[in-house]
């Protein structure tokens, strides 16, 4: 066997074991359900979600074309939110690291900012611009600049500084050193510092929904509520985990992977 | 070429660097200079400021008769640390300096392959830096910095980091290429036998009052074996110079 099938094999295993233990926890709850609500009856039915019941929801959300509507609007939004917090952030981090004076004052001001958390920009958000999709994408805003620009920053400081002293012996001017070394020396990190920013936006994200009335994920997990249908609500916290988890993975995880392997970094 | 140190003086505020004294000093056209002294007498501060990465305190540097005012392609360090970047491959680092300059491609192209040859490297030109062993990044750094054809090279403890066996190499094909080029070179090293092997002058440094304690000519034949009785009186000499209590 050559050695890349059987490093292909035990990958293969670690999923098999990961699935199996998925497996087990349905199976378990669904047990945990029989008993407390079946045989005990201590639970009522309507306040324990169980996996037939998340099931039924699904298939009854597909076939109504909720679901993926719901799916399509908050990542629709969840993106914009992003991308303006991107091009806000890292202009915000890139001055921070550049003017020592904004790296003393303003840096600690958006740190103070950052650990609040984005839900409590709901109700300002709502007063300024309504029960309204700019909200929400306010919210996210909010939730995610701040922690891009510090990611920015650090990912520039923490450039080696032999890479810039390098470069300016070989002639390279100030905006050359920015170009063509600061930029891509601090990819892995800012990479990274973008994926974290991503996490903070679909919270922020589900925070604004879910306070507003606009069709998305959050809305369908409040319906869910209203109806007294905690199967629904189980099942979207279940989407919202799931879409959070594949953006993360297919897009940031993969990019990070092949900046590092080219880097030996890996 | 010219290079002319006047009376040139660096002092730290902070003293977490290693000052320099009244350093008077000439260096000229082809020539190997090698600069040796105990760790903390200032090696690296002298080459900073021939770099123009520090400024002097007093005195002056004049480059062909002009001051010098910062870091130019025109005095290129080659480090300690190979300083290659890893975002860029072999060819892509050794052309790095002269896309700055923004010399045409070809030429670029052209002059990589050249200097990548010298250094027996031109079937690596497309790998990772990540994937050389330590010589031969350095050899690339090497390439890199010659490419520029600066008016002198200054080399701060370039081998220092390898082994024994890799560093001897380094140095014989350096003293090759020097051979070959008659570059001028301004070479630090910890190594008194590296500074007898390669150089045209060897400088002691000190912490005395002023920082060059002697300037020791090395009148041998290239190229120059160890074991020769002229090199070890030579090695000898400057070690017991270097070693010297104030």
């Amino acid at each position: 066997m050559t050695r890349k099938t059987k490093k292909e094999n035990t990958k293969f295993i670690k999923l098999l074991q990961q699935l199996l233990f998925l497996l087990g926890i349905v199976a378990l709850w669904q047990l945990l359900y029989f008993v407390g609500v079946d045989l005990l009856e201590f639970w009522k039915p309507y306040a324990m979600p169980s996996p037939a019941g998340v099931w039924k929801s699904l298939v009854r959300l597909i076939e109504s074309g909720t679901l993926f509507t719901a799916i399509g609007n908050s990542l629709l939004r969840g993106m914009i939110g992003f991308l303006i917090s991107v091009a806000f952030g890292t202009v915000l981090g890139f001055l921070m690291e550049h003017f020592p004076f904004l790296h003393q004052n303003m840096r600690p001001f958006v740190m103070g900012v950052q650990t609040l958390p984005s839900v409590c920009w709901v109700p300002f958000s709502i007063l300024w611009f309504g029960l309204s999709e700019q909200a929400i994408i306010f919210v996210v805003i909010m939730g995610s600049a701040f922690s891009i620009a510090i990611a920015t920053d650090n990912a520039i400081h923490n450039v080696p500084p032999i890479y810039k002293k390098a470069a300016l012996t070989m002639g390279a001017s100030q905006k050359q050193i920015y170009r063509k070394v600061i930029l891509h020396a601090c990819l892995p990190e800012l990479i990274s510092g973008l994926k974290q920013g991503w996490s903070f936006a679909w919270r922020a994200l589900m925070s604004g929904e879910v306070m507003t009335t606009c069709i998305g994920l959050g809305q369908t997990l409040i319906t869910g509520r209203n109806l007294a249908d905690i199967n629904q609500v189980m099942l979207v916290m279940i989407i919202i985990v799931l879409v959070g988890i594949l953006i993360d993975q297919i897009f940031f995880r993969s990019l990070e992977r092949r900046i590092y392997r080219k880097r030996g970094l890996a | 070429m010219s290079l002319l140190l006047k009376n040139v003086t660096k002092t730290f505020q902070d003293s977490g660097q290693d000052a320099v004294r009244n350093v008077d000093l000439e260096i000229r056209d082809g020539e190997f200079v090698c600069v040796v002294g105990k760790s903390g007498c200032g090696k690296s501060t002298l080459l900073n400021l021939i770099a123009g990465l520090e400024k002097p305190t007093s005195g002056e540097i004049l480059l062909d008769g002009a001051p010098i005012k910062g870091p130019g392609a025109d005095r290129v360090v080659m480090f300690q640390e190979h300083a290659l970047f890893p975002w860029l491959n072999v060819i892509q680092n050794v052309k790095f300096g002269m896309e700055l300059a923004g010399v045409p491609r070809q030429e670029q192209e052209e002059k990589a392959m050249k200097y990548l040859e010298l250094m027996q490297l031109a079937d690596y030109r497309n790998y990772a830096i990540h994937q050389l062993s330590g010589g031969m990044r350095q050899r690339v750094a090497l390439a890199r910095a010659l490419t520029l054809d600066s008016k002198i090279l200054l080399m701060d403890e370039p081998f220092s980091a390898l082994d024994k066996q890799t560093s001897n190499r380094l140095r014989a094909e350096l003293q090759d290429i020097w051979m070959q080029t008659r570059r001028t070179i301004f070479f630090i090293t910890h190594s008194v036998e590296e500074a007898v092997y390669l150089a045209d002058r060897v400088i002691v440094l000190s912490n005395g009052k002023d920082s060059v304690q002697d300037i020791v000519p090395i009148a041998l034949e290239r190229p120059r074996h160890v074991y020769d009785e002229a090199f070890v009186e030579y090695r000898r000499r400057i070690l017991s110079e270097v070693q010297k209590e104030l």
